[in-house]
């Protein structure tokens, strides 16, 4: 996010630029992160259909990651999984 | 080539918008506004106007529908009064925030309750601090003659902000006067197209209107409205000279009345500074030496120019057609002193609420704010407010 002066921003409040919400960092929000048990895992994809946040990365059809920089640590995942194998583990 | 026309107030503004052609036009019928948007509906109808009409379920829509049209890069327009102009409350705000150049006539009337629908000018007073610029007209010609600036003053780069139009409640709206109105062609030229910086419609350029301002950008979005109506008032003098040259009919934010050596003036807005100028003309006619200030622009509020139209001044009267529970004096008279405090123009200056809710003021009744002047600079006391024309 840039910190511009009032003379330097758009007027009005408008955002110029398409999808720019992928630069915002909802990650700072996070107290709590999800951490996956992938043994457990059976590739549902329910955490992924859940995430608010579209979060939970998946490629060819598994889940295999959690884009940390957008997870705001809600827990929506871990309470969705039908296996019980995400564990919010608090931040330090 | 100058057309003279007999129209009402209404069908002076709505006249006025014919030939400015906006794109989209959404208004939902209260009096004493009713007759605009009317007769407007008609040019539509008749084909006179491709203007998108959208006949909306309340003023709130009416509101909504011009930001949404002005957001998408078109030319809006609306018109109400009073409880329409409440009810749209919520939007007049965010109107003037996303920065669209909406023009609005809005014909004064008393706000309920109890309810009344003639004029007084407790509508527009109550959002003068919604960003908004605010041009009062003294009667039907200004009516269309305000219209026509408002575009070209809303829409300036250095300004785009909505712009009212206030016409008082029948007493202009629903008399008929002499209208000197331009060829079709002019106005045309005059108020150019409109071509939004960031409409929403172009889709190759996407962007958003309307998003979440929180801490970290609201405080710097209103310090640019600031500097947009700050801005405005250089706007509005040049888009009044242009209008002068093409009409002969010169407009500036002050309009002085036989004030050049003026000891005692009255300050009036919107009709009543008619009945003041034909006062001050019968009491120079008895020697005395009187003046009268129009404030067409109260918002932006002109300050400077105020400060250099009373400095000469012996003693100021100002008229307020609203009232401020609880504050000092009417939203008019609080302006002028303050814009007279600290600058070394030390007259008495005070303050008469007349009018409310369509009362007539006659110039007779008005002489008083003459007459106190007179004593006021001989020591007499006078209360912070007092009332022109209300029973004891
Ligand atoms: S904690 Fe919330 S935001 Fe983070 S991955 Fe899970 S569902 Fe998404
Ligand atoms: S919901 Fe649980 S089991 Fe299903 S993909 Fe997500 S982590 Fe794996």
């Amino acid at each position: 996010m840039s910190n511009n002066g009032w003379k330097d921003i758009p007027e009005g409040g408008l955002i110029l630029e398409a999808g720019n919400s992928i630069k915002y960092e909802t990650g700072s929000w996070r107290t709590y992160k999800p951490v996956t048990d992938m043994e457990k895992c059976i590739h549902c994809l329910f955490c992924w259909m859940y995430c608010p946040d579209s979060s939970r990365i998946v490629k060819d059809g598994k889940l295999v990651d959690t884009d940390l920089f957008h997870c705001k640590g809600c827990g929506v995942c871990a309470k969705e999984c039908p296996k019980k194998c995400i564990e919010m583990v608090l931040e330090e | 080539m100058t057309k003279i026309l007999a129209l009402t107030g209404a069908d002076a503004a709505a006249e006025a918008m014919r030939q400015v052609h906006p794109d989209v036009v959404a208004a939902y019928p209260i009096t004493p506004q009713t007759g605009i948007v009317q007769t407007y509906s008609s040019f539509v109808a008749d084909g006179l106007v491709d203007t998108e009409m959208v006949t909306v379920e309340s003023e709130h829509s009416a509101m909504s529908a011009v930001v949404g049209a002005a957001s998408a890069g078109a030319r809006a327009m609306t018109a109400t009064s009073a409880n329409g102009l409440a009810l749209m409350w919520e939007i007049v705000y965010i109107a003037a925030s996303y920065r669209l150049p909406i023009v609005a006539p809005v014909v004064n009337r008393a706000l309920s309750g109890p309810i009344n629908i003639h004029c007084d000018h407790s509508d527009s007073m109550g959002c003068r601090d919604s960003g908004w610029i605010q041009l009062f007209s003294e009667n039907t010609q200004e009516t269309y003659d305000n219209i026509i600036q408002a575009v070209k003053i809303g829409e300036n780069k250095d300004v785009m902000l909505p712009v009212m139009i206030t016409l008082d409640g029948f007493i202009i709206s629903h008399v008929m006067e002499r209208v000197e109105a331009l060829e079709d062609e002019e106005v045309s030229k005059f108020v150019g197209t409109f071509t939004a910086k960031y409409p929403l419609l172009d889709v190759d350029n996407p962007v958003t209107y309307g998003p979440l301002d929180l801490q970290d950008y609201y405080f710097e979005h209103k310090r640019q409205q600031y500097q947009a109506m700050q801005n405005s008032a250089d706007v509005i003098k040049n888009v009044g000279k242009e209008f002068g040259a093409l009409s002969g009919r010169y407009y500036d934010l002050l309009e002085l009345h036989k004030m050049e050596d003026a000891e005692f003036a009255i300050i009036a807005l919107g009709s009543t500074a008619g009945t003041a100028k034909y006062l001050v003309d019968q009491m120079r006619n008895e020697g005395k030496k009187v003046g009268m200030i129009k404030i067409r622009s109260f918002r932006p509020f002109p300050i400077e120019d105020l400060r250099l139209a009373v400095k000469k001044l012996k003693g100021l009267s100002v008229l307020d057609r609203s009232i401020s529970f609880g504050a000092k004096g009417g939203p008019v008279f609080v302006e002028v002193e303050s814009a007279l405090f600290r600058t070394g123009i030390d007259i008495p200056v005070l303050n008469y609420i007349y009018g409310l809710g369509g009362r007539d003021i006659t110039p007779t009744e008005m002489r008083i704010s003459f007459s106190d002047l007179e004593k006021a600079v001989k020591g007499e006391k006078f209360p912070a407010v007092q009332f022109i024309g209300l029973r004891g």
